[in-house]
């Protein structure tokens, strides 16, 4: 079912111009630095499903995040949502209702509102931007509904955001994204600054928004066992560029890349079972990528071709796996 | 929660910790209180005291050089005695007082008047349009202001008549020291918004297509504005004692209409015949106001933003 | 003996408007050797004990009542220049953010002999010697060259490493780490965890883990102490707070930390929020969000008690003696 695929993102490249200014570079002679941040990436998600995006600090999938809601320009590679390309598309209209069909939560609590706007302000914002309520009344029942939609009172409206806790502003922070009514939820670690008690308060109430409102969500996260609650597909992302992509059970039960069994090797087990084995090594510049496949010097199945060649993504059953090793059948 | 809703505003107010901090602050409320009297006493002059110094009419140069009330030969209808045309001290330093703080709040407001939209603009951008906007605040800064208002004062002085030229000269001041502050302005406005823009507020008004004027206006001035004014406050203070200098260097407001500054240049031709009251009570007036003015501003800095000190 | 032994430690935050008690009546000791994790909500008053201990509470913070003992020597007001010795000698410090550690003036060498030789009695070569032993030790590769770099040249993992370097420079009896892998990414946590537990086993360091991770307190930790709104809420073995926690709150807490494979359609989640220090009920500080709470819970404060068959202690009406909890 093709058109069951609300959100297409094709070779996706973002890449950064982080060189000193001209006249400086020119002095010195230095080269033009490009800090590839995310580096050829390509995922679909189909609607009302959560696909997540998976890594560690520095792998670049905040950076898809801003440049697939439109915060950072792409220098290529196609988004497509709902059959339409975003880079093709010219008329404000449409921009403006595209814009209006996808929303962003962000990380901190504390950064992700206006300080001196009252929190009514705050959630009609979008409403007024798209010009979503008929009049003042209208706006004001709209307001009041998605304060209770999110587990607050109405009266929390008249409030400013210092006045809640970290846990309570997240969910002001939904209440506005949810405001213009979209389709589409870009969520980039949304619950990492909060605490484990309070997390699970949002995290559920992700999960029932997304029943109630038949909400697809691309979530980003470094919590592989947020990750493993609250998703359909999982993306593992290294260096700029998706290594895997499965579905949650065939990710945790089988993950095929090595990347992946490193990631899923170095979660602090609960159970106390200590045999947790680290291994040495921290992800390298993204400015100064290793050759070929950018994991190979950590790969303990690194060989030859794998400082050569870049690895594609091949298809394995229901996965994706950009690994020369899982392709020579080695692993 | 109840508590909450039966205060009333004056209430919050009472019970707010800036009021707290105002309150127990006894040098903070002390220079604000004199500012205050200070401020009615300059705008209501022409209420509080019968004489009109500044009128030529109106003076009897039979009353000049008399000392005050509490010295020999003093009378109390001239408190702090007269110079040298009769004037009376007391009022002319009401009158002087209020062409100084006209000038040192006017010129001010043209600083942020400038300064904050440029800077705003400047750091929320960056790139070439923050070079160019902090390049020319730079080159700005190079000119001091008493430069300026002598340059301009030069011109106006030469190209119009004596009469157009007494007419012009307050205006002249006012937009010579504006000009010369106002990149002070900018760099603290720019900083606030080169913070507030990377934060994911920003990010979220910008996804539903806000245009970058509303942006700017909407959130970012009312985030940075707050360090801006405080930093004012001070520069009220600043800009009264540079039209002070000015006015006493004689390039600043002409005698017809004297502020302290001319008042201070005025009585110092009188100091060493013996005639100090002249010069000494309009220069500890003006040593009151700008420090009452600056322990104010202090106070808010303080309050308001610590990191600032 | 234990290395360090607290015990009825209240912290206040006199204000304006009213004392605030940031830590109430804690008690809790560690022996050497032995990491104990201190779990809590941020703004439970986990990080304000660590910082009690070393003497580096923010003004107006301050120890109101209760004792901490370091190696039998009563340390709760000592003076800042007393105290500052202590804190170079006998315990080591890491905080969550290494750079808040480290000076970005100076190489790493230098900041590393600089402190060793403020608190011994060393030659410079011998320092130099003792600093390159010390890189080595917490698994900086080529320390030799890695001796005349800035912090700002070290990847986040290799500084928290650099900052348990400087902490373990003068060999500490105690090492208070608050967040130390809170920063990092899960790969260099798991190496930061390891050189903690390698530093309890082989050197018989006392260490406090403070930290919200309970991935973290599961791996490092022998014992945990569960603080909720400044009191201590449960204490006991790891093993017995993960596994069979007693505290009604403990219980919540571990539940809502999802888990992989656990396929649950919603997460148990403990309903509301900590109360604020100034707004906390009366009786038991969890006693509004407890399915269990009783008449007594919001009377009366409960005592630390044993709870449970694993050995814990906690401080809930539900395993105290007799039918006051009925």
């Amino acid at each position: 079912m093709p058109n069951d695929i609300i959100f297409t993102v094709n070779n996706l490249k973002v890449h950064f111009d982080i060189s000193s200014p001209f006249i400086t570079r020119l002095i010195n002679g230095a080269p033009k630095l490009v800090l590839k941040a995310v580096d050829g990436l390509s995922f679909r998600i189909r609607r009302g499903e959560t696909f997540s995006l998976v890594g560690e600090s520095g792998c670049g999938k905040s950076t898809v995040a801003r440049a697939v809601s439109g915060l950072y320009s792409v220098t290529s590679g196609d988004i497509i949502i709902d059959g339409q390309n975003l880079a093709e598309v010219k008329n404000k209209s449409k921009i403006t209702d595209i814009s209006r069909r996808m929303q962003m939560i962000f990380q901190s609590p504390y950064a992700s509102l206006d300080p001196r706007w009252r929190v009514r302000d705050i959630i009609a914002e979008p409403i007024r931007a798209f010009g979503l309520a008929k009049n003042k009344e209208d706006e004001r029942s709209q307001v009041e509904k998605l304060l209770r939609q999110v587990g607050l009172s109405e009266r929390d409206g008249e409030k400013f955001p210092h006045e809640f806790s970290g846990g309570q502003r997240q969910r002001i922070s939904i209440a506005r994204a949810l405001s213009s009514r979209p389709e589409f939820l870009i969520c980039d670690e949304p619950t990492s600054a909060l605490d484990v008690s309070v997390q699970a308060q949002i995290l559920n109430l992700m999960t029932e928004l997304q029943d109630e409102l038949g909400l697809t969500y691309l979530f980003i996260s470094h919590d592989l066992a947020v990750i493993d609650h609250i998703s359909d597909w999982i993306g593992v992302m290294y260096l700029g560029r998706v290594c895997e992509i499965t579905p949650k059970a065939a990710l945790f039960s089988n993950p095929l890349h090595p990347y992946t069994r490193l990631l899923l090797e170095t979660i602090p087990d609960l159970k106390g079972n200590n045999k947790r084995s680290p291994l040495e090594g921290e992800v390298p510049s993204p400015i100064t990528p290793p050759s070929g496949c950018t994991f190979h010097p950590r790969c303990p199945f690194a060989k030859e071709r794998c400082k050569r060649e870049r690895p594609e993504l091949i298809t394995l059953g229901e996965s994706q796996v950009a690994c020369h090793a899982v392709e020579e059948k080695r692993l | 929660m109840r508590k909450e809703q039966t205060l009333t505003w004056w209430g919050r107010f009472v019970d707010h910790d800036v009021t707290y901090s105002f309150l127990h602050s006894p040098v903070t409320v002390i220079a604000s209180i004199v500012t205050v009297l200070m401020i009615i006493a300059a705008f209501c002059a022409p209420v509080l005291t019968s004489y009109t110094p500044f009128v030529p009419g109106s003076l009897n140069l039979l009353d000049a050089f008399m000392p005050p009330a509490w010295e020999p030969g003093g009378v109390s209808e001239h408190f702090l005695g007269t110079d040298g045309q009769g004037r009376d001290i007391l009022a002319a330093i009401m009158y002087g007082t209020q062409v100084s703080l006209t000038v040192g709040l006017l010129s001010v407001l043209l600083s942020i008047a400038i300064g904050i939209p440029l800077g705003i603009i400047a750091g929320y951008n960056g790139g070439w349009v923050d070079t160019a906007i902090m390049r020319i605040a730079d080159i700005q800064l190079t000119i001091p202001p008493i430069l300026i208002a002598l340059m301009i004062d030069g011109v106006t002085r030469t190209s119009l008549s004596s009469e157009v030229h007494e007419l012009v000269a307050i205006p002249v001041l006012i937009v010579s020291i504006g000009l010369a502050s106002w990149p002070q302005y900018a760099r603290i406005t720019r900083s606030g918004a080169m913070v507030e823009r990377r934060k994911d507020y920003i990010a979220a008004a910008q996804l539903i297509q806000t245009p970058t004027a509303l942006i700017l206006l909407r959130h970012i001035f009312p985030n940075v504005v707050g360090p801006t004014l405080i930093v004012a406050t001070i520069g009220v203070a600043v800009a009264i004692i540079i039209e002070a200098t000015l006015s006493f260097l004689g390039v600043g407001v002409p005698p017809t209409t004297p502020s302290l500054g001319t008042l201070i240049r005025i009585g110092n031709n009188f100091l060493f015949s013996g005639e100090w009251w002249i010069t000494l009570f309009p220069a500890f007036t003006l040593v009151v106001l700008v420090l009452s003015v600056n322990l104010i501003g202090d106070w808010l800095r303080d309050t308001f933003n610590p990191k600032l000190r | 003996m234990a290395v360090v032994d607290i015990s009825n430690l209240c912290i206040e935050f006199p204000t304006r408007r009213g004392v605030l008690s940031a830590v109430e009546n804690l008690s809790l000791s560690i022996e050497a050797g032995e990491i104990l994790g201190v779990v809590g909500e941020s703004g439970a008053g986990k990080s304000l004990t660590g910082n009690a201990i070393v003497g580096l509470l923010e003004p107006p913070g301050h120890v109101t009542a209760g004792t901490i003992f370091l190696n039998g020597r009563d340390i709760t007001h000592l003076r800042e220049s007393e105290m500052r010795k202590i804190r170079g000698a006998q315990i080591g410090v890491i905080f969550q953010d290494p750079l808040t550690s480290l000076d970005p003036l100076y190489t790493i060498g230098r900041q590393l002999t600089q402190t060793i030789l403020t608190h011994q009695d060393m030659t410079r070569a011998e320092a130099k010697k003792r600093a390159i032993d010390l890189l080595i030790e917490v698994g900086i590769p080529a320390p030799e060259k890695r001796f005349d770099a800035y912090p700002h040249e070290f990847s986040g993992g290799m500084r928290q490493r650099v900052v348990i370097a400087l902490a373990l420079c003068c060999e500490p009896c105690l090492i208070i780490a608050d967040e130390p892998t809170t920063a990092l990414d899960v790969s260099v946590q798991a190496q930061i965890i390891t050189l903690l537990k390698r530093l309890a086993r082989e050197k018989g360091v006392a260490t406090m883990l403070v930290t919200h991770d309970m991935g973290v307190i599961a791996e490092a930790a022998d014992r945990v102490a569960v603080i909720y709104s400044g009191r201590l809420a449960e204490i006991g073995t790891v093993r017995s707070i993960i596994d069979n926690p007693q505290h009604p709150y403990t219980k919540g807490l571990m539940d809502s930390i999802p888990q992989i494979g656990q396929n649950l359609k919603s997460l148990p989640n403990i309903v509301g929020s900590m109360p604020r220090l100034d707004d906390r009920p009366s009786g038991c500080a969890f006693n509004p969000r407890c399915s269990k709470s009783k008449d007594i819970c919001r009377r009366e404060l409960p005592n630390m008690i044993a709870a449970g068959d694993t050995g814990q202690s906690a401080a809930c009406w539900i395993y105290a003696e007799g039918d006051e909890y009925a």
